[in-house]
């Protein structure tokens, strides 16, 4: 046997043998599949402190894996099918990934609007998302993202109109601060929070640099035409009521030829009505599901 | 000079044959790919992690480099006995020790380059690929030149370790060395706290003790400016001046210990 032929006999022993392993592996795990949300859940060091000491000068990569293990948790959590959505893990990881890189801004403006995302969507935690910011403050104090977005979580899922002004207020003392700050920190005070208000401030933030921050005011003007499109409805459900032993329903408005078909929201998802009491809402299975906990009336 | 210039190119020409160089393509290999990965995972942090990765990159590499081949720098000589051959021709011992070390830099300094240029290239791919609103919306430019700060720093880091793993390879064998040169390292970044000593202990004597180790222990977490760098924050000038001139000051106390104990070593 030549030198040319047992190279080639060797390498394709391996190749065969690697695949063979694969092929173990592959059936091992059809066989007995592993809890990959028990893998998830674990976390071995808890201690933002800890941590810091554990990577000596590799903070900054520890960060970014944090980073990345806190959106697969948030996406895998949100999008998962099977099992009830907890975000249990998510302030811990954000935590983590702030304490080893201070400067992570995205890490606290994307964790801050992850954690206040009302349940389902998010873990609903408006109070941690504050909490992340105000970290981010300390790291950064000039830094006037930080406190617009705390005054964004008091505005959006707190209704916190005194609250949220006093934030954009502060927001539009830092060096740099846009000049629509202070206009919005007014109309939250004269204006207590209304539809228009709101459509201003997410119009704002449209023109972000960051596409993350445009599709999250994107998402919420999308929910404000909603709100808009439902107190319609309401109205024109109200005006006609189905005759007496009936139910709401679209289709008695389709007969009565006030509505054409069934109205739906941006996305395409048609709107709820709800036969006993007539109320009308966004579907559970619409994208801008869930709305904010408590919308915004409108002017 | 002549005699360690001679010595220092020919470290340098043995590493290339123990294909050293080789880390040079896993380095690429590792920016590559992850580039590519992290597009798809980062919520558009990809330029931010690249740059953190390099940075990583280049210390661990350099650091077992400093470290695998720091260890080996004498004692592989004495182990082959290739030393009295060497220390027969006109080479005094102070200069086989400069010589040695001279090489190891060289070689380090190599591939700190090659990285720095890998990492750039990689930076450019990607400032390149991004669009305008992206790039605007970053904490640093992608090709941001404050990286060779971070870069530099990490390069005399290196050479501290190298002047610590040839010390130890003057008087101890090269596993020795080895555990005692990563021990210092690893230490080396916890010994800022040593110098806050008095806010946790009240004996005097204790914190004395502690301040001492502070000064005797190599500061590396002095070196570490890559999250600052990263994040396009300042540094200073006079620090960057400052923690060098420690470092080349370090170095030259490690490597007159190193000719001291080298020169009094019998071979016999």
């Amino acid at each position: 046997m030549t030198a040319d032929r047992r190279l080639a006999g060797g390498a394709a022993l391996a190749v065969a043998a690697f695949a063979a392993a694969i092929g173990l592996q592959m059936a091992r795990d059809a066989a007995y599949p592993r809890d990959e949300s028990a893998d998830r859940a674990l976390m071995y060091v808890q201690s933002p402190a800890a941590l810091g000491r554990i990577v000596l000068s590799f903070d900054a990569l520890a960060a970014d894996v944090y980073w990345i293990r806190a959106l697969q948790h948030y996406g895998g959590d949100r999008l998962s099918q099977t099992k009830q959505r907890k975000y249990g893990q998510l302030y811990p990881l954000l935590d983590l990934t702030t304490a080893l890189d201070p400067y992570f801004t995205i890490a606290y403006r994307f964790g801050a609007i992850f954690l206040s995302e009302a349940y389902p969507g998010g873990p609903g935690r408006p109070d941690q998302a504050i909490t992340l910011l105000r970290k981010g403050i300390e790291a950064q104090p000039a830094k006037w993202q930080y406190y617009h977005d705390i005054a964004f979580v008091h505005y959006w899922q707190l209704q916190d109109t005194e609250g949220a002004a006093r934030w954009f207020r502060m927001a539009a003392a830092q060096p740099g601060a846009p000049n629509w700050l202070e206009p919005v920190a007014a109309s939250m005070l004269i204006r207590g929070g209304d539809r228009a208000s709101a459509r201003f401030l997410l119009q704002q933030i449209l023109q972000s640099e960051e596409q993350w921050l445009r599709e999250a005011a994107t998402r919420g003007l999308r929910q404000l035409d909603a709100l808009d499109a439902i107190d319609q409805l309401r109205v024109i459900v109200q005006r006609f009521p189905p005759p007496a032993g009936e139910r709401y329903s679209w289709q008695w408005l389709n007969r009565r030829g006030v509505l054409r078909g069934i109205p739906t929201d941006d996305t395409g998802m048609p709107f709820e009505l709800d036969p006993v009491s007539g109320d009308v809402t966004v579907s559970p299975r619409s994208e801008l599901s869930p709305m904010p906990a408590r919308s915004p009336a409108p002017k | 000079m002549r005699a360690i210039s001679a010595v220092a190119v020919n470290v340098f020409k043995e590493s290339v044959r123990d294909r050293v160089p080789y880390n040079l393509a896993l380095f690429a290999v590792v920016l590559i790919g992850a580039s590519y990965l992290l597009g798809q995972l980062t919520a558009g942090q990809d330029v931010k992690i690249i740059k953190d990765l390099g940075l990583a990159a280049t210390t661990v590499f350099g650091l077992f480099i400093a470290i695998f081949i720091g260890i080996g720098l004498v004692s592989k000589e004495v182990e082959r006995r290739s030393i009295y051959a060497l220390l027969a021709k006109p080479i005094s011992r102070p200069q086989f020790i400069l010589g040695k070390y001279a090489g190891l830099v060289l070689t380090l300094a190599a591939n700190v380059g090659v990285m720095t240029l890998a990492l750039y290239a990689v930076l450019a791919y990607l400032t390149f690929a991004a669009p305008p609103q992206l790039r605007e919306a970053w904490d640093a430019p992608g090709l941001d030149p404050r990286l060779l700060q971070a870069l530099g720093l990490i390069f005399v880091q290196l050479m501290i370790i190298t002047a610590i793993a040839l010390f130890f390879s003057t008087f101890s064998s090269p596993m020795l060395a080895a555990a005692l040169t990563f021990g210092l390292f690893v230490v080396g970044h916890f010994n800022a706290d040593l110098k806050n000593f008095d806010r946790v202990m009240q004996s005097k004597p204790a914190i004395w003790l502690a301040r001492g180790v502070y000064h005797v222990v190599p500061d590396f977490s002095a070196f570490d400016i890559k999250t600052e760098v990263v994040h396009g924050l300042p540094v200073g000038a006079a620090y960057l001046a400052a923690t060098i001139g420690y470092g080349l000051a370090y170095i030259a106390g490690l490597l007159v210990l190193s000719v001291l104990i080298f020169s009094r070593r019998d071979f016999k």
